[in-house]
């Protein structure tokens, strides 16, 4: 349980993160705060020859709002947006899921880039990217690309970044009113990873559902506004469209039964979550 | 932007428990095995070395984090706490500590130490939690022993007393 041995670089900046990737590519690791990649390091599931490590980064440790979009940087640790007293207004469907995410102690140190980065399908944070149709931008020497998140993620542990790309920055867009949020997920044990993980946005012009733990990446699905039985029948369909698979932890069965119990229940909670219009 | 090369003995120092301390790591050394094997700080003990357990909790600038899941290299320049650092010189328990052991919140103490760090940044930033609260932030330890009820009746009980008598202020 201890990691094979590693060339070290602390990184203090995007450009010179962007420097070592273009000479190194795949045989080069970002380390930010390392609580998914020191894991693997020390199962040598993951044998790096470099590690660059961006932890202490501090042009890459901020986390503000501009454009309409909380944005945060490749450093910032999930902590730091978790503990913003605005969170819960600014991005509702964040201050709801990150309770679920791992522990008190990981979110500390975990950022919120490095989970996006490493993609794992049971994660909750590309989850919330997924359903918001928030944004990804990815840098390299070639330059800056800002992608999509269905279009950032594309599999288990996959995405579209490319070997000299550092994930730069995340943007998830803050809440618009007349929309509600909802978040729930079902695990083992509290912080374990999601067996199923269900967030939902409800506004008068229908619903965005999103589910991770099932398919290989977190998957979104546009409903009009549903309710009682056509809601049912149009989760389940979704749930079928996930191609769940069983695994030690769940059958495919069960998956599709969180689903359509869980989502139902997500988006019933995220309705009632809808702001009055006077703003009481 | 600082290169460190593999398989070789980098200088790394920190700040322990207020004691500017030094010793030597390779990039691949974990801060738990750098407490342990080159400080001496055995205090901080090792469960599952992949960031389950919570056994080897310390607070890096503060802040409460796995020493297995950081690097010794990664910590060079900044304060780490630990265990030793809780009691006072005289070897005088802390308020938490004393609260663990009226409670009889440990039996074998293995997870203990992991936890004193974690409920100390835990009660700087929530003084006055609620059990739901504090049982959320139990839930990144595992205890075999206690079945955590006294665990938390100790946290719940040392926040209580905080608010009725603030702690002194001791940094000199």
């Amino acid at each position: 349980m201890k990691p094979a041995s590693f060339e070290y670089i602390r990184i203090d900046s995007a450009a010179e993160a962007c420097a070592q990737l273009a000479e190194h590519g795949e045989d080069a690791r970002i380390l930010a705060g390392g609580q998914s990649l020191v894991t693997v390091l020390n199962m040598r599931l993951a044998q790096p020859q470099r590690l660059l490590d961006i932890s202490r980064a501090k042009a890459l440790d901020y986390v503000r709002i501009d454009g309409g979009k909380l944005v945060i940087g490749a450093s910032a640790t999930q902590a730091s947006v978790e503990w913003r007293p605005g969170l819960a207004k600014e991005v509702p469907l964040l201050a709801l899921a990150f309770p679920n995410i791992s522990h008190f102690q990981i979110r500390n140190r975990g950022t919120v880039c490095g989970s996006v980065a490493h993609a794992d399908p049971s994660a909750e944070l590309p989850l919330c990217l997924a359903l918001l149709d928030g944004e990804v931008v990815l840098r390299s020497r070639r330059g800056a690309r800002v992608l999509k998140a269905g279009a950032f993620f594309q599999g288990m542990l996959m995405t579209a970044r490319q070997p000299d790309e550092l994930v730069e920055e995340v943007r998830y867009p803050l809440a618009s009113p007349g929309t509600g949020h909802a978040f729930e997920e079902f695990s083992s044990r509290h912080g374990d990873f999601a067996i199923v993980a269900c967030a939902a946005a409800v506004n008068g012009d229908g619903i965005r559902f999103a589910v991770g733990g099932v398919a290989d990446r977190p998957r979104v699905v546009t409903l009009p506004r549903l309710a009682g039985n056509a809601l049912d029948d149009a989760l389940n369909d979704f749930a079928w469209e996930l191609e769940a698979r069983d695994d030690p932890h769940a059958s495919a069965a069960y998956r599709r039964h969180l689903v359509r119990q869980i989502g139902r229940r997500v988006i019933e909670q995220a309705g009632r979550a809808i702001p009055s219009a006077g703003g009481h | 932007m600082n290169r460190l090369e593999q398989e070789q003995q980098h200088l790394v120092t920190v700040t322990l428990n207020g004691v500017s301390r030094s010793g030597r790591a390779e990039t691949r050394t974990l801060l738990s095995d750098f407490l342990r094997h080159e400080l001496g700080a055995t205090g901080t003990h090792v469960g599952c070395e992949h960031g389950v357990c919570g056994a080897c909790t310390v607070r890096i600038d503060g802040v409460a984090a796995r020493a297995c899941l950081t690097l010794a290299v990664q910590v060079d320049g900044r304060r780490v706490d630990t265990v030793e650092g809780l009691a006072d010189r005289d070897g005088m328990l802390n308020d938490l500590q004393q609260a663990f052991r009226r409670s009889h919140a440990l039996q074998c103490g293995f997870c203990t130490a992991g936890i004193l760090n974690s409920c100390t940044d835990f009660l700087e930033r929530v003084p006055m939690p609620t059990e739901q609260q504090v049982r959320d932030m139990l839930s990144g330890h595992l205890c075999r022993c206690t079945g955590y009820t006294p665990i938390v009746a100790a946290v719940l009980e040392v926040a209580a007393a905080r608010q009725t008598q603030p702690e002194e202020t001791i940094d000199a």
